[in-house]
């Protein structure tokens, strides 16, 4: 063998590994093997068409259905960037969908109820974040108290005008959830700029550092003179305000206060969606495009088996075992097993 | 124990420790952090086997295979760390593993006899029923003494039972280990406390490096020559020191501690810190150097006294109140408080600065890059780029990190906790060197260190400290090892 082609070979094994060891790569070949799948079982899965001035069409589907839970996650990205995590995600929703619904029948402004709803996510983040960090409850028992109890608060609220699971009409919150701007779901516009500021309150100002110190390390945070107690109740008040405006689109969506059932897991698949974004529990990093990936990879999931014409029972163990095989892919133990057979193969 | 010798990986724990016990003797085991007093204790109670050498019971060797080989012969520890479930009874955390059983089932009524019974013995008497973290530590104490004590027990082994105890706590547990001596139980004392050795101990022996390098009855051991054989300096060096700066010490003072202090952790003292000097920390391990650069540095809330830095009060403070006012801080250990490891060097160093501005006014990344670099330049970090997880590099060059994130803030308090443990020799000139330039330029500088050599070679004036009590002060030129280990031993000799 030529000493060129040595080194070609040799050079090889890096470059796979310089692609394997970017942390998009397994969601994103999740991803890409779902709707590869999708498309050979169903053709024109990937068509998108203009149908009453909207556009229309499978992957339209599934950013349309994923935007909720992935707007949930990126709150719980924060969260457990913070090494917490917020488990009352899906109470919150059901008490927004409660509190809008009976502030309609009320007869109050709806640009004003839209205005509580949001409050309401403000006020569970703060009672969560007093929970954590005044009171030092660990955040899986502190949150799961507002989880327990939210979904009867819901009901409690849906009494105080009568009737279990009112329905109710809004132009303005249906407009926000179901309607469109122009081609677009106006709910894929929404989610975008939560994304975007989000993105900017993270990573342009220096809060990302201070959540990501805070979950790496609380005791060298607060030496270097991080006020962990302040930067733990904004990451609770993101996950609430995040899990308020997914609130106000599946309330708007479903036209009714259903505190039982409305949201109900949508803590998991948000825990899910951020761990399959290569966010780790015991904190210090936050990823939110990775999140929003992982969201997506659920979401794709999830439309595919309900399209193959697969019983829609399989949904949750189709689900459960490409979660473990995204997971697998990510553990270090067996991408260094892995990496060790890369080169060898090579040579 | 005869010629016991133990090595771990790369370390020499023990070389050839002889060391003995003697009924009704309490001997006091003494020595630095890594000496090996606890790998001793650990070989005399079964935890861990020794390399070489034999241990004799009665003058016959034995084999004490494991912790409950060591309690069938009769040899019992009560560790720092009170090993005891605190959420349990006092009975069960007494009679765990050996409840008294009826029937095959455990018999509670029993378990409450036994322990009572167990407690009496100490003159304890305690409501039984409750769990064991309602009462104080002195009790617990006390507890984890009787669980260890059983009618045979001829050797007891304390390791720092008074560690986190008040002084009429410790009188307490001394009468108790006055009445086991009386009734002939052999007792090894280990502790940090140099008055409570006068107190209670018959015999002395001293680790050093895993060698024992003194051996002596209490009265033939005065403190002075106690503290140079744990520290290992030659009684009569003389060692070069800075030239201090004329103007040092001289302004108004930008730092000043009245009665500071905080019960169990710190008594009360008084520090002033002027621009332009060195003060040195110090102390034996344990003597509460950590506890005053953290009282000052707002880490630790104070419960007495008053501290004002340039003027005003933060005696409530904070560690970012302080950094707002000019000060810095480098912890001493680095990986439980010093350093975020995951994150990049460039992170780690501009923390400091970037909590001081706040979470809105955020250093741009080319700034954060400019900043990292400039500090791993001036400090001859070894790193291949400011984006490497801190965690990735060696001890020395994560300890220059810490004290890079401390100066990138330009403090004009710089508090610094052990800035050279665990670098090689010339990051540690380095180190030095910085520090001395530093305050050349005019900041305040407090630092604790174990290493006298290091306190000589830069303080203007050192703070002695003794068993949590700030005890003298030396000024000057009448800085030296001598006068250094002197104070630390106390005035008496």
């Amino acid at each position: 063998m030529s000493s060129a082609a040595k080194t070609e070979t040799a050079r090889r094994p890096h470059l796979l590994r310089a692609i394997f060891s970017h942390r998009a790569v397994w969601p994103l070949l999740a991803l890409a093997l779902i709707l590869v799948v999708d498309g050979l079982i169903s053709p024109g899965f990937f068509r998108i068409r203009i149908v009453e001035g909207r556009l229309f069409g499978n992957l339209i589907d599934i950013l349309y259905r994923a935007m909720p839970t992935a707007v949930v996650a990126l709150g719980m990205a924060v969260v457990i960037g913070t090494k917490g995590i917020d488990l009352s995600v899906g109470s919150i929703i059901a008490i927004v969908g409660a509190v809008i619904s009976w502030r309609i029948h009320a007869d109050d402004p709806h640009l004003a109820i839209l205005f509580f709803a949001l409050a309401v996510g403000v006020l569970c983040g703060l009672w969560n974040g007093f929970l954590v960090a005044v009171l030092d409850i660990q955040p899986i028992i502190a949150t799961l108290i507002l989880m327990t109890s939210g979904r009867g608060v819901g009901l409690l609220i849906n009494l105080i005008y009568g009737g279990t699971n009112p329905s109710f009409t809004s132009p303005l919150l249906q407009g926000l959830s179901v309607g469109h701007v122009g081609l677009v779901p106006t709910r894929l516009v929404v989610g975008a700029a939560i994304f975007a500021a989000l993105w900017l309150l993270i990573r342009r100002t220096a809060l990302g550092l201070f959540l990501e110190a805070v979950g790496g390390n609380a005791a060298a945070a607060r030496l270097t003179g991080v006020n962990a107690r302040a930067v733990i109740f904004s990451a609770y008040l993101i996950s609430g305000l995040c899990a308020a405006w997914a609130g106000v689109v599946l309330a708007a969506d479903t036209h009714t206060s259903d505190p039982v059932s409305i949201g109900l897991y949508i803590e998991l698949d948000a825990i899910l969606a951020v761990v399959i974004g290569g966010g780790s529990l015991s904190g210090g990093r936050i990823y939110l495009g990775m999140t929003v990936l992982g969201a997506l990879v659920i979401q794709a999931l999830t439309t595919s088996i309900l399209t193959s014409g697969l019983p829609p029972e399989y949904n949750l163990v189709v689900k459960a075992f490409v979660v473990i095989v995204v997971l697998l892919m990510q553990s270090n133990n067996l991408r260094t097993a892995l990496y060790g057979l890369l080169p060898r193969r090579a040579r | 124990m005869l010629g016991v010798s133990k090595a771990f990986p790369g370390v020499r724990a023990l070389e050839g420790v002889d060391f003995s016990v003697e009924p009704g003797e309490v001997h006091a085991l003494m020595g630095e952090n890594g000496a090996g007093k606890s790998t001793l204790i650990k070989v005399m109670t079964g935890a861990m086997a020794a390399d070489a050498g034999e241990i004799r019971l009665d003058g016959h060797a034995v084999a004490i295979g494991s912790p409950s080989g060591a309690r069938a012969l009769g040899i019992s520890a009560v560790y720092q760390e009170v090993n005891l479930v605190p959420t349990m009874s006092v009975t069960k955390n007494l009679t765990l593993g050996r409840q008294p059983k009826r029937f095959g089932l455990v018999s509670w009524s029993g378990a409450r006899a036994l322990a009572r019974q167990r407690l009496k013995k100490l003159d304890v008497e305690i409501d039984v029923e409750r769990p064991l973290g309602s009462y104080p530590v002195a009790i617990q104490q006390l507890v984890a003494i009787a669980r260890a004590l059983d009618d045979d027990t001829r050797v007891l082994v304390l390791d720092e039972p008074t560690a986190s105890l008040d002084a009429n706590e410790t009188q307490l547990l001394f009468r108790i280990m006055r009445d086991l001596k009386a009734r002939g139980i052999a007792m090894v004392f280990i502790t940090h406390f140099i008055d409570q050795v006068y107190q209670i101990a018959d015999r002395i022996s001293v680790l050093r490096n895993g060698r024992l390098v003194g051996s002596a009855a209490t009265p033939d051991l005065p403190p002075l020559k106690l503290v140079s054989t744990m520290l290992g300096r030659d009684y009569a060096g003389l060692h070069e020191r800075r030239v201090t700066t004329s103007a040092a010490g001289t302004g108004a003072p930008v730092l000043s501690a009245v009665g500071l202090g905080r019960r169990r952790i710190m008594a009360p003292f008084d520090l002033e810190l002027r621009a332009g000097e060195v003060v040195g920390l110090a102390g034996l391990l344990g003597s509460g150097r950590t506890e005053v650069a953290k009282l000052v540095f707002g880490a630790l809330r104070a419960d007495s006294g008053r501290l004002t830095v340039g003027g005003v009060d933060v005696t409530r403070g904070s560690p970012l109140r302080s950094i707002r006012l000019g000060m810095a801080f480098g912890p001493e250990d680095r990986k439980a408080e010093g350093l975020l490891l995951e994150l990049s060097v460039r992170e780690n160093i501009v923390m400091a600065l970037q909590s001081k501005r706040g979470w809105l006014r955020r250093i741009s990344r080319e700034k954060q890059q400019e900043l990292a670099e400039r500090m791993i330049e001036a400090l001859a970090i070894a790193t291949s780029d400011a984006g490497r997880p801190v965690g990735q590099l060696s001890g020395g060059n994560q300890q220059k990190v810490v004290l890079a994130r401390s100066l990138v803030s330009e403090p004009s308090i710089l508090i610094l906790d052990e800035p050279t443990r665990g670098i090689d020799v010339g990051a540690h000139a380095d180190v030095v060197e910085l520090i001395r330039e530093l305050c050349g330029r005019g900041m305040a500088l407090l630092v604790a260190s174990s290493e006298l050599d290091e306190l000589v070679a830069f303080s203007d004036r050192v703070a002695v400290l003794r068993d949590r009590r700030m005890t003298g002060e030396i000024v000057g030129d009448a800085i030296s090892r001598d006068s250094i280990i002197q104070t630390i031993a106390g005035a008496q000799s």
